[in-house]
């Protein structure tokens, strides 16, 4: 099976993706991680306002089988959460890298998207 | 050690079913997807390989009084073809595993019983079954058949004409009634076919020779093929217990009055741990299994404590899921009898955070 990666955007190794848009960083998770988790039941995120930090877990999403905790690709403030995850969480698993996005977090230090995965490495690495 | 295998494990496969370790099996645990294999068997009909489930037969002269000594019911009801839900017992009533006793309706002189022992519990049960029957010298041989036969579970409201349409020898399928069994020739095979399941559904349960595995299979092949994951959340909407999980003889002890099965338990039969399990029924459970519904966003896990509304620790999750029939997040817990009650505002501490929950009346779900 192969997985979908676009290239607009970079890869944390735990599976999250961040696509910049010029302050700003949309989070979300990879088509690969939808299917590994399976049917998605429930999204715990961030507050508005919250602060998150590259590498550490800012929220955590359940499947029916399974627990996973988020890890955020990007340091920064989170300015917006996809709130209707609350009601829709299987919009991960429909479209991972558009509806189902989870956050946006104000940038706070360029250099941390240099640390992330291309397309290219991420799709080596799930393949 | 290494994983033991189903005999369909090449054919999981093809199918693109994911596995997991069960009970030393490996199993297949998702195809398609858990939400689609359960609404298959609630609107329509799955099938499940449940191989590793244990087959133990015990026959011979006084094959029913060994099994009426080591299990809660009274097998002197069951003729053949009857199968019963019961309960493996200890000295002290607490359960050690949970069973069904099928009494073969191919039975030759003597009654012949198979029960099925959850996963990896059939030497367990072989070793227990045996020493009892020196100790009582009595006449009867017990026998390990998990690696002879295969089982399968054909499930939901289209399994009778499933069933039907794969066997040949023109029995009527809906002449069987819920707890009975009768032998079947399916794809040129002679198997055990009983009306019992564990997902609140109509269904059938197929005890097949083990080499006869992927004909049998292939005969259903109009049924969503499903995997454990599915298996879970049937089970768990319909209130029926998880062995190792929501009982467990050493880390989670319980009596089968405690775990809410005590229709399992004739005290006029004679059986190891009646003596206590009447005490008990005299004196009342201290603790009780419950249903529980989260009001507030989460999920009740595995392991997650229950509160009382001041935040005093009251019990334990033993199994939780998001309900997808209900659509609501479910859970089984054990609690102090006197917050057993429907409607009980409880709390599940979800991550640290108590989050409310309501005590709902067994099963969910109901067909």
């Amino acid at each position: 099976m192969s997985f979908e990666t676009p290239d607009d955007r970079k890869y944390n190794e735990s599976h999250e993706w961040a696509l910049r848009d010029g302050g700003t960083v949309r989070v979300g998770i990879s088509d690969f991680a939808q299917d590994e988790l399976g049917d998605v039941v429930f999204v715990e995120l961030p507050d508005v306002g919250e602060a998150v930090t590259q590498g550490e877990a800012f929220g955590v999403i359940e499947s029916i089988k399974a627990v996973s905790d988020l890890y955020a690709p990007v340091s920064g403030e989170v300015t917006a959460v996809n709130e209707a995850l609350f009601d829709a969480p299987e919009q991960v698993n429909e479209d991972p890298f558009g509806d189902g996005w989870m956050l946006e977090i104000e940038l706070s230090d360029e250099a941390e998207l240099d640390e992330l995965l291309s397309a290219g490495d991420y799709a080596d690495q799930v393949a | 050690m290494a994983l033991r295998t189903p005999p369909l494990r090449g054919r999981h496969e093809e199918a693109g079913g994911s596995f997991t370790d069960f009970g030393g099996w490996e199993m297949p645990v998702e195809f398609a997807g858990i939400r689609t294999e359960h609404e298959a068997v609630r609107e329509a009909v799955g099938i499940f390989d449940v191989s590793h489930m244990g087959e133990v037969e015990v026959y011979g002269p006084d094959a029913t009084r060994l099994m009426q000594r080591l299990t809660t019911n009274d097998v002197t009801a069951l003729s053949p073809g009857d199968s019963q839900y019961a309960c493996i017992t200890d000295g002290d009533g607490v359960i050690l595993d949970d069973t069904v006793v099928y009494r073969r309706p191919d039975e030759g002189e003597t009654p012949t019983y198979l029960f099925v022992p959850n996963a990896g519990h059939e030497d367990w049960m072989v070793e227990r079954w045996t020493e009892h029957r020196d100790e009582w010298d009595l006449d009867a041989t017990v026998d390990d058949r998990t690696e002879d036969y295969a089982m399968f579970a054909v499930q939901g409201p289209d399994a009778e004409e499933q069933v039907q349409a794969a066997m040949a020898n023109g029995i009527e399928v809906a002449s069987l009634s819920r707890f009975t069994a009768t032998m079947a020739t399916v794809a040129g095979t002679e198997c055990l076919v009983a009306r019992t399941g564990y997902t609140g559904e109509d269904g059938f349960e197929l005890v097949v020779p083990w080499d006869a595995a992927e004909d049998v299979w292939d005969a259903f092949d109009g049924a969503e093929p499903c995997g454990l994951g599915a298996r879970d959340t049937l089970r768990l909407e319909a209130g029926l217990l998880l062995s190792g999980q929501d009982f467990d003889h050493e880390e989670n002890p319980h009596t089968p009055y405690e775990a809410g099965i005590g229709f399992t338990v004739k005290l006029d039969t004679e059986f190891v741990g009646r003596d206590a399990l009447e005490a008990q029924k005299e004196q009342g459970v201290d603790e009780t299994l419950v249903g529980l519904r989260l009001i507030d966003r989460g999920i009740p896990r595995h392991g997650y404590d229950v509160t009382d509304t001041d935040g005093e620790v009251v019990g334990t999750v033993t199994s939780g899921t998001m309900s997808p029939t209900l659509d609501e997040p479910i859970g089984l817990a054990y609690v102090p009898t006197d917050l057993a009650d429907p409607e009980t505002h409880l709390r599940v501490v979800v991550r640290d955070r108590p989050k409310k929950a309501v005590v709902e009346s067994l099963p969910f779900y109901q067909r």
